[in-house]
């Protein structure tokens, strides 16, 4: 490159800084709430520094939640975990036999199934609310893990990238296990899905990600606490006037959901990159 | 394409793509169905009673000023949120795609926010901005001079939730725009500059139009994401007030179908919906299709 004066390269460092401060201040001030007692947020404007009950707060949203919540974090952290591993875990599989069944075999049939199944790329289930709802509820799923999973499983992004997988992968390795007198069952469980774990663990990371933050189905859904999900749980527990909110337990239990997504991605950065830019190409 | 190797057999593709149909029409095509059946009749919300009424769950649409009124502030709404979102971070990419010391660092510092949920963003900004007890608010209060409140002011209002969701779509965004980057040959942008052309003159005439194809997929994306995901921002810090100010299409549906209980007008909506996002998939397919086939 041509260019080396001393702004030229301080001044990338500036803004790149300065955009983690915006995304990091919000959050900073969530602990923050966190570690106080109620009276010192209500007493506007809040202590900056952290406070001395972060154990207290933690261990309360813990183990009870808020006054009228009646849901615990703890109940609510499993809640939210069933759900996304079960949306991640189901949605792979449903996808790799259907991606599988599209691109290796050909039958009567086989483009109006792709067709039916594309048609749900991008549809999010807020435009479909109602009627899904109604679904749901003839099937006798409210208030149950099933209805919480099950509806989230249908969009095609997962079907979409194991088939542009399974598109580049070579055919003369399927004629060869043909040959060598494999079934398509044994080629598809002993060769194919070995190749295609790098895919499936970037749609795992982008699943469980889009799982674990799933908010209005389970919203309307759910009237049950026993199955509140972490967000749920900090929707009703902000509902009422702000003085009634016990604001420092709803920071400790945002805090709380945060943290299982943004572990996945930052350990598992390389892939969930890797997988979200593969969707595209 | 090329004539390629197939398996032939009989009942196994059709076993292998059943539990994929199966939820796809339990749970699209079956609810899609009924919401366009639902959409042609008029319901009463307590009993089963349904008084067949053609079009007129649509014409009362059509003709409703506030409907419409919605759909330009969804259509402004979105582009606000997808325009700042992608400037952002397009801007961010290009600052952490240059040889500097912690690219890495930076790089995933700009990445995770991507985990968190649309939800946790509304709280996040409503807790900064709450008029009694925000910790912006109050500076903004107190040091500037502006009384904020969103609970009462519009503008004030839509200006936090299309900040909020661009804040939490930049992550996003920020993955697709770095792995374009990446992608650019290194040795056009050198020849550029051997040839004399200073930085800004490189970004605009070679690596922004080599970037096109990232941003047309992100665009749709993000346009979908402004109209249809950010449905719990809005939930969460103005429940679509004060009045209409931010009552966009999505939180409409859910408002007159769950809150109001007007489900064949709820219906319509959502069938105007669905036809809306299709019509986005099957151009956004046709483009990516395109890009892969050459």
């Amino acid at each position: 490159m041509t260019e080396h004066s001393r702004i030229r390269r301080i001044l990338p460092h500036v803004w790149l800084w300065l955009a983690i401060a915006v995304i990091v201040f919000p959050i900073f001030l969530v602990f923050i709430a966190s570690t106080h007692t109620n009276a010192d947020i209500l007493a506007a404007p809040m202590p900056l520094k952290p406070g001395s009950h972060f154990l207290e707060n933690y261990g309360r949203a813990l183990s009870e939640g808020t006054e009228n919540l009646g849901a615990s974090a703890w109940t609510m952290m499993k809640n939210s975990l069933i759900m996304a591993l079960g949306i991640a875990v189901g949605k792979i599989v449903v996808s790799l036999l259907a991606a599988y069944a599209i691109v290796f075999f050909k039958f009567p049939g086989r483009s109006f199934c792709f067709w039916a199944i594309f048609i749900t790329l991008m549809l999010p289930v807020e435009v479909r609310i109602m009627p899904t709802y109604k679904v749901i509820s003839d099937l006798g799923m409210l208030n149950s893990y099933a209805g919480l999973i099950l509806p989230m499983i249908v969009s095609a992004t997962a079907v979409f990238l194991f088939r542009q997988f399974f598109m580049s992968v070579p055919r003369e390795i399927a004629e060869a296990s043909q040959i060598d007198g494999a079934s398509p069952m044994a080629f598809f469980t002993e060769i194919l899905i070995p190749m295609t774990r790098t895919p499936i663990a970037a749609m795992f990371v982008i699943q469980f990600i889009y799982g674990w933050n799933q908010y209005l189905w389970p919203l309307l859904i759910t009237t049950k606490e026993k199955y509140y999900t972490l967000l749920i749980g900090i929707n009703r527990m902000l509902a009422g006037a702000d003085v009634l909110v016990e604001w420092q337990i709803v920071m400790a239990t945002t805090l709380l959901a945060m943290i299982p997504p943004v572990l996945v991605v930052v350990f598992m950065q390389k892939q969930f990159v890797a997988g979200m830019t593969d969707t595209e190409k | 394409m090329a004539k390629q190797y197939e398996f032939s057999s009989k009942g196994l593709p059709y076993l292998l793509v059943l539990p994929q149909m199966l939820v796809v029409f339990v749970f699209f095509f079956w609810p899609a169905a009924q919401a366009v059946f639902q959409s042609f009749f008029l319901q009463d919300p307590f009993g089963g009673r349904m008084i067949f009424v053609g079009a007129e769950n649509y014409t009362t649409l059509f003709k409703d000023p506030t409907y419409w009124a919605s759909f330009g502030r969804s259509f402004l709404y979105a582009g606000l949120v997808a325009f700042s979102a992608m400037a952002m971070a397009l801007f961010l990419a290009v600052q952490a795609n240059k040889q500097i010391r912690g690219a890495s660092f930076y790089k995933t510092m700009l990445i995770w926010p991507y985990a968190v949920a649309t939800m946790v963003a509304g709280v996040l900004w409503i807790f900064m901005f709450n008029p009694n007890i925000g910790v912006v608010a109050y500076f903004l209060k107190h040091s500037l001079g502006v009384e904020w409140n969103h609970l009462l002011n519009a503008g004030q209002a839509f200006l936090l939730v299309t900040i909020a969701a661009a804040w939490k779509q930049v992550a996003y965004n920020f993955v697709f725009f770095l792995a374009g980057l990446q992608s650019v040959p290194a040795a056009l942008v050198e020849a550029a500059a051997i040839d004399g052309a200073g930085p800004t003159k490189r970004f605009w005439t070679i690596v922004f139009p080599l970037l096109s194809p990232t941003t047309f997929y992100l665009l749709v994306m993000n346009v979908v994401y402004g109209f249809f995901e950010t449905f719990p921002i809005i939930h969460q810090a103005t429940q679509g007030g004060p009045g209409q100010a931010t009552n966009i299409l999505v939180y409409k549906v859910w408002r007159d179908g769950v809150v109001n209980l007007d489900l064949g007008g709820s219906s319509a909506q959502s069938v105007v919906l669905m036809i809306l996002v299709i019509g986005l998939t099957v151009v956004q397919f046709r483009f990516i299709e395109r890009k892969v086939t050459y």
